[in-house]
């Protein structure tokens, strides 16, 4: 018992929380990696998370190949439909306020969400467990499954990796240079289109792998992604927009805080990343770990 | 955002205290249009497509003429709705103080998120405002009074001033006609006041408002409250035409809609939004039957307005006759 509460109940919320985390985590690494380039607020990005879960249906039911080559395809495929979108129209607003890489993603994040929901309706496909993840072990203080295990240490480890490559490698240096000045990375023979590109590319494919993550926890539905992505939006505002490592530990922090919440006042669970993005920005508009631009 | 480039707003003298000829002849075919109209068309889609009329020019007063763009503003219309259904049903207010209610309450939560939303700018005022709308979607869901999935339904319409029953069709329309008028007097009164003038001197240069002594941030949150308010005044009479609040009208999509029926009318002009309402909602009503496709309409409509028709349908015809509508 803790503070009136079953360790069971702490401990299973706790665990959903981290689930929930890790979900929030990649989803915003990926928003602050396209913003960060781009200057673009992706909405579109949870259409795209859904259909990286639907590549993982199609590909059990059509070509029989189960979880693990989902997890490598769909992230490819989603990735090249990112590159796609990115070169046929969003390239054609890069002269334009920002605002407007907004309204064209949520347009197309509508379009995909109901073409979706006219194919396969609003109610969810199921998508089971592979049989290596399956059943769980028991810790003492409580019963873990092996997937959700799995869940979070894929999540940690794309997290951790992206921002590795990013903040510590010769790649993520011209990265970071082009996201300061693009006009001068240019000028050293550096083809920023090129790597816009490929960036917004690399986002939509952590959203795709995010998606095939959750397709076994949460059933592939249409519109998995349609309520997500605002929380995410919250959680990358508390980070501080276009900060990597801002939204790693949000993504995860605020994940467990829902999960607590759920456990000592449920009615505010679903309100409480809200209101902690409205007390960050009285004190820190930029966000967590953001600067001011 | 900043339209300068996409409407003809930029060659408009810079001291327009009063109002364009042009623009007043526009504004009386309209009302012309909306009093002839309910004896053609079925006056509760009219109804409609004046509340959403409303609702979209009072937020086109934001992005049109403050250059925010604001993601939540379904909150205001929202709540709204359901302050009047319950004050109009439980309380059994007249409908004027109902709507009123209303009204206030979004002006309220306007000041409140908006004092909060405007020390941000751009995507991150977007991305804030509609997190607000959300946490406020939320409190709806649970909070008794709106009764979750089902809202407030049989929400009586009443008596106007205590002397128009509006229970008969004819009469809502009228009384519908007759507060989107006064609304859209009013924003378009604040546009061309020397108020509306300092609200545009920010959205071009917010700096050197500053430097001039204006205090942007004041400016900025008035002009929100406005906004919510109308939006507000919106909901509450959206309310009693269908004699309905629901969660439909609070959830994040609404917002997204009535962006796009300012986007489709034209960005930074005082008619577009009101075009795009109707358009909309014209589409809906035929596309009903659809389902899903709805969606895939509108976010089709989205798409192309961004790529090839950032001018939307008022501000093409306005540069056509080189006149700002």
């Amino acid at each position: 018992m803790f503070f009136g509460v079953p360790a069971q109940a702490l401990f299973g919320q706790l665990l959903i929380g981290l689930i929930n985390g890790s979900f929030y985590a990649m989803l915003s690494l990926g928003l602050s990696v396209i913003f960060g380039l781009l200057n673009i607020i992706n909405f579109n990005h949870g259409a795209l998370y859904m259909m990286g879960a639907f590549v993982a249906y199609f590909l059990l039911q059509w070509a029989g190949l189960g979880y693990w080559w989902a997890l490598l395809i769909a992230p490819i495929v989603i990735g090249l439909v990112g590159v796609v979108l990115e070169r046929t129209m969003l390239k054609r607003l890069y002269h334009l306020d920002h605002l407007y890489g907004l309204l064209l993603t949520f347009g197309l994040a509508l379009v995909i969400q109901g073409a979706f929901r006219h194919a396969f309706g609003s109610s969810g496909l199921p998508y089971t467990i592979p049989g290596e993840l399956a059943g769980g072990r028991n810790l003492g203080f409580m019963f873990l499954p092996n997937y959700r295990a799995w869940v979070i240490v894929c999540s940690l480890v794309v997290c951790f990796g992206t921002w590795y490559v990013i903040e510590r490698t010769k790649l993520g240096s011209y990265l970071r240079a082009a996201t300061e000045n693009p006009t001068l990375v240019r000028a050293f023979g550096v083809n920023v289109p090129r790597m816009i590109t490929l960036t917004y590319g690399f986002g939509v494919a952590l959203a795709a792998l995010a998606g095939v993550l959750a397709a076994p926890i949460y059933q592939v539905n249409p519109l998995m992604g349609a309520d997500l992505i605002i929380v995410v939006f919250a959680v990358v505002v508390i980070g501080g927009l276009g900060s990597i490592m801002g939204s790693i530990v949000t993504g995860f922090a605020l994940g467990i805080i829902e999960g607590l919440t759920k456990v000592f006042y449920p009615e505010a669970s679903n309100t409480v990343i809200f209101v902690i993005m409205a007390v960050v920005l009285l004190v820190r508009p930029a966000g967590l770990f953001g600067r001011e631009r | 955002m900043s339209t300068g480039d996409t409407h003809a707003e930029a060659q408009e003298p810079a001291a327009t205290a009063t109002v364009p000829h042009h623009q007043v002849v526009a504004f009386v075919l309209m009302v012309a249009f909306f009093t002839a109209a309910p004896f053609f068309v079925y006056p509760v889609f009219l109804m409609k497509a004046l509340c959403f009329g409303l609702f979209a020019c009072a937020f086109g007063l934001l992005i049109g003429y403050v250059g925010l763009l604001s993601f939540g503003h379904a909150a205001f219309l929202g709540t709204a709705g359901y302050v009047t259904a319950h004050a109009a049903k439980v309380w059994g207010w007249s409908p004027e103080l109902a709507i009123a209610a209303g009204t206030a309450l979004a002006g309220a939560l306007g000041l409140v998120v908006g004092a909060l939303a405007i020390r941000s700018r751009g995507i991150y005022f977007a991305n804030i405002t509609l997190a607000f709308a959300q946490m406020i979607y939320f409190f709806c869901v649970q909070v008794p009074f709106t009764h979750g999935e089902d809202g407030i339904q049989a929400v009586p319409r009443g008596t106007l001033l205590g002397l128009l029953d509006l229970h008969t069709e004819t009469a809502m329309y009228f009384a519908v006609l007759a507060i989107f008028v006064a609304g859209l007097l009013l924003i378009y009164r604040t546009i061309h006041s020397p108020f509306g003038q300092v609200l545009k001197a920010i959205r071009e240069n917010e700096p050197r408002a500053i430097s001039l002594g204006y205090r942007a941030d004041r400016y900025k949150l008035l002009a929100f409250v406005l906004s919510a308010a109308l939006s507000g005044l919106a909901g509450g009479t959206k309310a009693l035409v269908f004699q309905l609040a629901s969660l439909t009208d609070v959830h994040w999509t609404m917002s997204g809609e009535v962006v796009l029926m300012t986007l489709l009318g034209g960005l930074g002009t005082v008619f577009g939004p009101v075009v795009g309402a109707l358009i909309m909602v014209t589409l809906e009503h035929y596309l009903a039957q659809l389902g899903a496709w709805i969606t895939i309409v509108q976010g089709a409509i989205f798409v192309v307005c961004v790529l090839t028709f950032r001018r939307g349908v008022v501000g093409e015809v306005a540069r056509l006759l080189k006149k700002p509508l």
